[in-house]
């Protein structure tokens, strides 16, 4: 099983939801984060005090999916959530040892 | 801020020393002015300087300006709770959103006893020079009948509290997200009876700055110079806070800061036309030139912003209606609508420089600008009374005995300077002392925390 978390723009949410589905994984989970990369922040002005906020806000989504089908959603991710700009995001793939499914206890490819 | 302390300090101490000989000095400069006509009894007092109309034989209770009066006093009492309490709490750090909101609450009820108890006294009580007496303390003498012109006196009473009440709250400002609530309670306290209510009586209660002929319709002196320069005083003497201004503090709900800046506006309706005392003409006109000049306030620091940072704001374009409303409020009875434009533009413009560029320039942390709208809209305001009220600009006309803007001007000059002087004293040794009895600021760590959670145990935002 592999891990699959992508750091997105927060307005790729819906395009990304979309193609995971379409490419098998049936579940995911979202939390909303500030990072920056080559990004720059961007530069904030309350009564003429300037601010430099360094960090924009991203989306973080995060699918567990068996080892085959890997290659095909991290193709549908990055085709869902790149708009071609800087800041569009990146992916991290990475092995899970175990997964359980609380409501039954199957654990494995079951718990997917 | 050492250096500045002490600066500040030796300024306004030669001030008081030289105060004692401005007595003869004013009148020296009172060329032509007949003398001080005789105070109409407290009951007949309005807030109305420039006519000294004698009072009717007998005056008898108008249902329309009763009306209108009942209506203003809650139109005014709005604009503390909640529009200057949201206009406030939105311009902070969340962690401290509650502690703003209910600095802004707890201050109502403060007052609301207080001046019924003895600050309504020392203001509108009796006909000193700088003091009203305490013979209406507990508000002995008034009844349900008892009438203040053509109102009852109780609605003169309660539209004059809400006044008291407004302006220590927005003294906040100056110090927010550091004081502590208690020492916060004690200060306002002492202040309402000892600053307010006199510089109060001063202008309106039949003391000395209304008998010279001071135009303030409806409190730029009373009200905004007075919280204005208290707030310097309040900011100089606790300090900055904890990171600033290293660390970005940006506003956290910006929302909040328009919806309340949008029930100041409305409310101050109440706040200008209300000092009329009556629904009439000058109410009307009042009404008008308010709205005038706070909407043309709000354009030039909503274009100063463009023109100078790139974009306009929408905390500019808030900062700069309320600016404007400060700096129409002395004028509300004289000016013409004409005149308001020039007025809300001057004052949105000098308060866009004085909030931004002074402000940083000089190092000292006015939280949320107590002192660069207030203070400075108000003198701008009050300066430019003199200049509007003059019959060849629009104006409804000069004080008596006054013929020209010149002779105006510089009367406005002295109303300033007094509550200068006088608040800008009197608030550091209050500052000083409670200080010194039982501090005045949180500690580093509550600071840090936040003082909802630290001084109130609660959260602003469980989501």
């Amino acid at each position: 099983m592999k891990k699959i978390e992508a750091i997105i723009k927060p307005f790729k949410l819906e395009d990304v939801r979309e193609a995971l589905g379409q490419a098998g994984a049936s579940g995911m989970t979202v939390t909303e984060v500030k990072g920056y990369g080559r990004q720059k922040g961007h530069k904030e002005m309350y009564r003429g005090t300037e601010y430099t906020a360094d960090f924009v806000s991203k989306v973080r989504v995060m699918v567990v999916v068996d080892d085959e089908l890997e290659d095909r959603v991290v193709d549908a991710l990055v085709a869902a959530a790149r708009t071609g700009n800087i800041g569009d995001g990146k992916i991290f793939v990475s092995d899970v040892a175990k997964a359980v499914r609380i409501r039954t206890g199957e654990t494995g490819r079951d718990a997917l | 801020m050492k250096n500045k302390m002490k600066l500040f300090l030796a300024a306004l101490a030669l001030t008081v020393l030289v105060a004692p000989l401005a007595a003869p000095l004013a009148v020296w400069a009172q060329e032509g002015m007949p003398p001080m006509t005789e105070m109409a009894p407290p009951e007949a007092m309005t807030d109305e300087m420039v006519m000294v109309e004698e009072a009717p034989a007998e005056d008898a209770l108008s249902p329309g300006d009763t009306a209108w009066m009942l209506t203003a006093t809650a139109l005014v009492l709005l604009m503390t709770i909640p529009g200057l309490a949201l206009f406030y709490a939105g311009m902070v750090r969340s962690k401290n959103v509650l502690s703003v909101m209910m600095q802004c609450f707890a201050i109502t009820s403060l007052v609301s006893v207080l001046w019924a108890v003895a600050g309504y006294s020392i203001a509108f009580g009796g006909e000193g020079t700088f003091w009203g007496g305490l013979s209406k303390a507990f508000l002995a003498g008034v009844g349900v009948d008892t009438l203040s012109g053509t109102i009852p006196e109780t609605v003169f009473i309660t539209f004059q509290m809400t006044f008291a009440i407004i302006t220590p709250a927005l003294i906040v400002g100056a110090f927010a997200e550091r004081m502590k609530f208690s020492s916060m309670l004690l200060f306002m306290t002492l202040w309402l009876l000892l600053v307010y209510s006199p510089i109060c009586h001063w202008v309106w209660g039949g003391g000395w700055l209304g008998g010279k002929g001071v135009l303030d319709f409806a409190g730029g002196t009373v009200v905004h110079i007075n919280a204005g320069i208290a707030g310097l005083a309040a900011a100089l003497v606790l300090g900055r806070r904890k990171g600033y201004p290293e660390t970005p503090m940006p506003p956290h709900n910006l929302g909040y800061t328009l919806v309340g800046a949008s029930m100041l506006w409305v409310g101050w309706f109440g706040f200008n036309a209300g000092s009329e005392l009556a629904a009439d003409g000058t109410a009307g006109m009042a009404m008008a030139v308010t709205q005038i000049a706070t909407a043309s306030a709000a354009l030039a620091w909503m274009f100063a912003e463009w023109i100078f940072h790139g974009k306009p704001s929408v905390l500019g374009i808030a900062s700069g209606a309320v600016a404007g409303l400060v700096a129409i409020t002395p004028a509300s009875g004289t000016a013409g609508p004409m005149g308001s434009i020039v007025i809300g533009a001057a004052a949105g413009f000098g308060c866009y420089l004085a909030a931004t560029k002074i402000k940083r320039a000089l190092g000292y942390d006015d939280s949320l600008d107590a002192f660069g709208v207030h203070a400075v809209g108000g003198a701008i305001g009050a300066i430019l009374t003199g200049v509007f009220c003059a019959p060849g600009l629009g104006g409804a006309g000069f004080a008596d005995g006054v013929e020209s803007i010149g002779t105006q001007v510089g009367i406005q000059f002295i109303g300033v300077g007094a509550t200068v002087v006088y608040t800008g004293v009197v608030t550091l040794v209050l500052l000083k002392v409670i200080d010194m009895i039982m501090g005045l600021r949180v500690t580093p760590e509550q600071e840090t925390e936040g003082l909802d959670i630290t001084l109130h145990n609660e959260r602003g935002y469980n989501l």
